[in-house]
């Protein structure tokens, strides 16, 4: 145990602490411009970056794992925050965080092989295109300064890493356009104009709202979202994760550690957060694999803020919405667009309908609803799909029926009818369910229906080839039903 | 003289043409072959959301190889494939010298030039730092 603690977090110090330098410096102007996305001041990202990536340091269950400020999160708090300002963001922080704390205590993180991989793919597209859109308001009466320096800021982006891959490259564009803003004399919009900078460590606060029903009422659809969006983000990082590093780990305490930095993110003054997945990438390419790193990265974030703080309002708005473009290019599946005539029709309408329902009601936890919802509806019409074959045996006398699938609720209906009840001249009808499973009371109701049926004639029915399962099910509810029944 | 040898492959067509020449190697000293495929973040990511679970995945990964899973099997040359994870360079670098095979084997370029000049080749990685004798198919 103490091995293992001492191996998480001291087995890889030099490439944990190297890797957490790199992603302080990438998490910088993403923790900045989804503060801008929530509609907050840029510490609130800023506390919230470094809190939660602290508390997950130690209570996380994916060594390696970076969480923070995110876009998704940022995305689901803006009309919170537009109605009823910070403090109640704070709140709904704190409850997000003990609803994720719950949903590790009793071992739900199970309950998410329950959200098809087309349900994913749809959410990290919706989120991609929200956080596009989200972008463009800041080209509302601005001239061609912003654009160019928006290009500025993507060419630097996407042609560094070509030549130099130590350094992240957003920050070298942040610090590259802030400068040439600068220097130029460009009268654009910085970071400072839209909200405030204080060079402090963040202080335990209790938000200040009042403690009553009404409160919950606001604050609670909000926290639901957000503990659910959150969890689905973090455990979909921690497999990746456990992928790129060919480990396993613990998504429930993962989920008890998401929670316990988001309780204490919203104490300190931060808002929500959860796993990031390009950062995580980052981390784990940059040679981190330990709990060090991530508490690394929070550390000399709050240390850089804290010693540079005066430049980081200078920053031009223009330098952030071209990172921010860039997040959304990034976080976009392009191969699922690319590819959507090749996979399932079914695949490809579900992963729609999540896009579609997210971008019209800006709400990510309501277009995963819809997503697995459809899903269900698609996989209950594929297995409720029964197959039925016939011949003829005994010079006419016997009719022999194979029955292939499922016979449940949703199935019954479509079997029965697949029968011909209309010949009168058999004395026997074999119905074989070798290939069949019975599930449930319709399915025992479906052979009673078929039996009557064939009663009127003088047929007799025999039902052959149940599987052990079945078989009990059709005693103990076959018996009752004939009891009461006739 | 070869009895060990290591073939790093991606699944294209083009490392099979790699495999060709690594059984024939293998046979001349009756050697065995150790096939690594390496998996890097991108492909991770990518894999992850795609696919339902780890067995998917794994089976998936397992296919792409199959090509060069195949032609081992019926070249009759004791075989191993290894499922490395990290960046492709580095990760065959370390097996190979960690491993001390007697010869390293890997396709020339799986990209095109533009993606060859941007990334740089990993069979120029692996040449320069394996320790053991490496032949380059073209």
């Amino acid at each position: 145990m103490l091995a293992k603690i001492k191996q998480e977090w001291f087995g890889n110090v030099r490439g944990d602490v190297l890797a957490g330098i790199v992603v302080a410096l990438a998490l910088i102007p993403e923790a900045i411009a989804f503060s801008i996305i929530a509609g907050v001041d840029p510490m609130v990202g800023l506390y919230a970056s470094f809190c939660i990536a602290v508390v997950i340091a130690i209570l996380g269950g994916r060594p390696g794992m970076i969480s923070g400020a995110t876009g998704a999160m940022a995305l689901l708090m803006v009309t919170l925050v537009a109605d009823h300002g910070l403090q109640y963001l704070l709140a709904a922080t704190i409850l997000t965080g003990i609803l994720q704390i719950l949903f590790g205590v009793f071992k739900l993180a199970a309950v998410m092989k329950f959200v098809p991989r087309s349900v994913l793919v749809g959410f990290v597209n919706a989120l991609a295109i929200l956080i596009f859109m989200s972008q463009i308001e800041h080209f509302h009466g601005e001239n061609w300064i912003m654009y160019a320096m928006v290009g500025l800021t993507l060419a630097i982006i996407y042609i560094l890493p070509r030549f130099v891959k130590s350094v992240p490259a957003p920050l070298v564009a942040l610090v590259v356009v802030t400068g040439a803003v600068i220097y130029m004399g460009f009268d654009m919009r910085t970071v400072g104009d839209l909200g405030n900078l204080t060079q402090q460590l963040p202080v335990f606060l209790i938000p200040e709202i009042p403690l009553n029903f009404e409160t919950l009422q606001i604050i609670f659809p909000y926290a639901l979202a957000l503990a659910m969006v959150g969890i689905l983000e973090s455990l979909l990082t921690a497999n990746i994760v456990d992928d790129m590093t060919d480990t396993e780990s613990d998504k429930n305490k993962e989920s008890r550690g998401q929670g316990y930095a988001n309780v204490t993110t919203g104490f300190f003054g931060g808002m929500a957060g959860c796993a990031m997945i390009g950062q995580s990438v980052i981390n784990v390419k940059s040679g981190g694999t330990g709990r060090l790193s991530s508490l690394v990265a929070g550390v000399f974030l709050m240390f850089l803020i804290i010693a540079l703080g005066n430049v980081v309002v200078q920053i031009p708005m223009a330098a952030l919405v071209g990172v921010m473009i860039m997040v959304s290019i990034g976080t976009f599946d392009w191969s699922s667009a690319l590819n959507i005539h090749k996979v399932p029709k079914t695949d490809a309408a579900v992963m729609l309908t999540t896009v579609v329902t997210v971008v019209v009601t800006h709400d990510l936890s309501k277009g995963v609803f819809a997503g697995v919802l459809l899903s269900a509806i698609f996989f209950a019409a594929k297995i409720s799909k029964v197959k039925v074959t016939e011949q003829l045996e005994q010079n006419g006398a016997k009719r022999n029926y194979y029955v292939e699938g499922q016979i449940f609720f949703a199935s019954v209906t479509d079997f029965v009818n697949k029968i011909d009840y209309t010949e009168n001249t058999l004395d026997v009808v074999e119905i074989d369910l070798t290939r069949a499973h019975l599930w449930d009371d319709s399915a025992i109701g479906a052979l009673d229906k078929i039996e009557g049926k064939f009663e009127n004639h003088g047929t007799t029915v025999v039902y052959t080839g149940l599987n052990s399962e079945s078989q009990e099910l059709k005693e103990r509810i076959g018996g009752l039903s004939k009891a009461s029944g006739h | 003289m070869y009895k060990r040898i290591l073939l790093a492959t991606d699944g294209s067509d083009h490392s099979l043409r790699s495999t060709e020449h690594a059984i024939h190697l293998a046979k001349c000293s009756e050697g065995t072959i150790d096939v690594v495929f390496v998996i890097d973040g991108d492909t991770s990511k990518k894999d992850v959301l795609r696919h339902a679970n780890k067995i998917e995945i794994e089976k998936r990964r397992r296919e792409k190889i199959q090509p060069v899973e195949e032609r081992l099997e019926q070249s009759d040359v004791p075989h191993e494939v290894h499922m490395l994870h990290g960046e492709p360079g580095p990760s065959i670098v370390k097996f190979a010298n960690e491993g001390e095979y007697d010869c390293t084997i890997i396709g020339s370029r799986g990209l095109n030039q533009l993606q060859t000049l941007v990334l740089g080749s990993v069979s120029h990685k692996v040449a320069k730092r394996v320790e053991s004798p490496v032949m380059i198919v073209k």
